[in-house]
């Protein structure tokens, strides 16, 4: 640069007005880059609801499909089951399931499900903590976890618990129950994970 | 004839004046003992891993149906590929021994006062890479422990309030880890992380080469100097400290070529052994445990009850040493004249940390929690009690020239 600009504010100016300039330009510039870190169309088109036949599960029994990438449970809870969720009320953080984002609205209550088909539970097999997959533990007051469980997940990565709705233990590592997907009832035996109304429709 | 090419090559490229300002008239202090050696051994690891990593892209297959089958076909039926992957597999680990030696190195001496602040701040950066690059590398191998680990890892950030979740779905290019995140992870683990730690190790170098290096006495040699302009106590790093560091590799190598031929997967701490499993998105294995060389932080994540909290313990534990010169206000460097309170400290500092090591590889327990808890605050205790006791502390007198 040369040594006295004979106009000193016009070079600090055209100086500035360069470097602002280009750094809108860099910024632009930056957009196609890191937009490309987003899902690919493929990826979310793999997003795609999967349907499940759910008419095949016995009382108590819990099947696992993969919905984007993710496992997904489907349990056909017993009455037993049912009957233990509102005496575990005070036992967990978030009983009534208001915690938003956590579930669709339709889920919002004691069961986390669709009120008209209660039974079955559909949850995505994540624990809300740091991602491990939980495993399902029906069975009531096992040795490793206490006189009272009454059946549920539990997380062998952290100790995370969860009872038979998803619904997240006080004093565990999770901070929130277990994520219910959107779902909808195409038949009475097939469930599609993902789906909406319109689906059903 | 061979001199006058090299004489027509320096009138056009300063190599001569590249040599002698880095190595045969670069003054360093007479007295460096053990602790010096891994600064040179680093860049020899770091050769090692370049070179072997570029051999080991060359049989592997970046993706998620491909990349663990890749890794078998490289340990069979590559020729001599079991030997380039455990090299770079070893290298990764004795990368990260070399580092926390020449760190601790570095606290000891007070390295990292005025005037080589900056140094230090490249180091520290040098360390958040490499932490970025082998965390990466590890999930190349597509085995349970690299998948699960990452998926860990990576809902690390999903804690972050308000954009945590879109962040973890940033990183991971889709709902869950998959292809495109295997993809990714091997560009940056080849290309970008490299060539970052490239330059870093460069501004390392380059800084250091202009202030000159510290030393167990924690003296400046620059203050006295002869007539000629050369420090009294120093000598040529040619050829002086180039045989030095070069019976430093030779044992070193020794080391290394044990654990390689003979303890590859390091008892499970190395090549964990879910990792001899292939990726299973819809299983966790029973019980998930880092590479030894990121334990220590993981216990600190995992003694904390709450999940940002912990997320935010974990990374402070390693930011807050950026900012370790200014937090040691004492301006004496070495530790062989300051306090016995700053030498506890210190001490216990590093107790702690291979305490949490050591837990953080462990399932946990409430004893394990609860020790974890304890050695996390000793951990942090550290910088608190370092602030206060380098205000007023009771120090020997330094001397004016090398002892």
């Amino acid at each position: 640069m040369a040594d006295s600009p004979s106009n000193p504010a016009r070079r600090r100016f055209l100086t500035g007005a360069a470097t602002a300039v280009g750094a809108v330009g860099v910024g632009f510039a930056a957009v196609p880059f890191l937009s490309s870190f987003q899902p690919s169309a493929k990826a979310e088109a793999a997003g795609a609801p999967v349907d499940v036949n759910i008419g095949k599960l016995s009382p108590g029994q819990m099947t696992t499909v993969s919905w984007r990438g993710k496992p997904v449970f489907l349990v056909n809870r017993t009455e037993r089951m049912l009957e233990s969720l509102p005496e575990l009320n005070d036992k967990v953080q978030d009983p009534e399931s208001r915690v938003v984002d956590q579930q669709p609205s339709y889920a919002s209550n004691i069961y986390r499900a669709r009120e008209e088909n209660k039974r079955y539970l559909v949850v995505v097999g994540i624990c809300t903590h740091l991602g491990c997959a939980p495993t399902y533990r029906p069975e009531v007051a096992p040795e490793d976890l206490g006189q009272d469980w009454k059946g549920g997940f539990f997380c062998p990565c952290h100790g995370s618990k969860f009872d038979i709705s998803g619904r997240v233990y006080k004093g565990v590592p999770a901070p929130t129950n277990l994520e219910v997907p959107q779902y909808v009832y195409l038949s009475e035996d097939i469930i599609r994970v993902g789906g909406t109304e319109e689906d059903a429709a | 004839m061979i001199k006058g090419l090299g004489k027509w090559v320096d009138d056009r490229l300063p190599v001569s004046h590249f040599w002698n300002a880095h190595l045969a008239k670069y003054y360093v202090p007479y007295n460096f003992n053990f602790w010096y050696y891994f600064g040179s051994l680093l860049i020899v690891v770091f050769v090692l891993q370049i070179v072997t990593g570029i051999w080991l892209t060359m049989s592997y297959k970046p993706s998620a149906e491909n990349a663990f089958a890749s890794v078998e076909y490289i340990m069979r039926d590559v020729e001599w590929g079991w030997l380039l992957r455990y090299m770079h597999s070893t290298g990764a680990t004795f990368f990260f021994i070399a580092v926390y030696l020449h760190i601790f190195r570095g606290m000891m001496y007070g390295s990292y006062k005025k005037p080589r602040e900056l140094i230090w701040i490249f180091g520290v950066s040098i360390l958040l890479v490499l932490m970025a690059e082998a965390f990466m590398g590890y999930l190349l191998p597509w085995g349970q422990m690299s998948y699960w680990g990452a998926q860990v890892i990576i809902s690390l950030f999903s804690s972050v309030p308000v954009v945590g979740p879109d962040l973890a779905l940033w990183i991971r290019g889709d709902y869950v880890i998959s292809d495109a995140t295997l993809n990714r992870f091997f560009a940056l683990h080849v290309i970008a992380l490299p060539l970052v730690l490239l330059f870093l190790i460069g501004g390392h170098v380059m800084a250091l080469h202009e202030v000159g290096s510290n030393n167990p006495d924690g003296v400046e040699i620059k203050e006295h100097k002869d007539s000629s302009g050369k420090p009294v106590d120093g000598i040529p790093f040619h050829p002086y400290y180039t045989v030095k560091d070069l019976f430093g590799l030779g044992v070193f190598m020794f080391i290394f070529a044990v654990v390689l031929f003979y303890w590859p997967d390091g008892g499970g701490l190395v090549l964990e052994h879910p990792n001899f499993t292939p990726a299973d998105p819809l299983k966790t294995p029973e019980h998930i445990a880092p590479v030894w060389y990121f334990a220590p932080h993981y216990a600190i994540l995992r003694a904390v009850p709450d999940k940002f909290l912990g997320v935010l313990a974990m990374t402070v534990a390693i930011l807050i040493l950026f900012v370790l010169p200014w937090i040691d206000r004492n301006r004496i460097r070495s530790i062989r004249y300051r306090s016995t309170a700053f030498k506890v400290n210190l001490f216990a500092f590093a107790g702690a940390f291979i305490g949490l090591g050591y837990l953080g590889t462990q399932p946990p327990t409430a004893l394990g929690t609860l020790s974890s808890q304890i050695l996390s605050a000793v951990y942090f205790g550290f910088f608190i009690a370092l602030f206060f006791i380098s205000r007023r502390e009771r120090t020997k007198p330094v001397p004016e020239r090398l002892q």
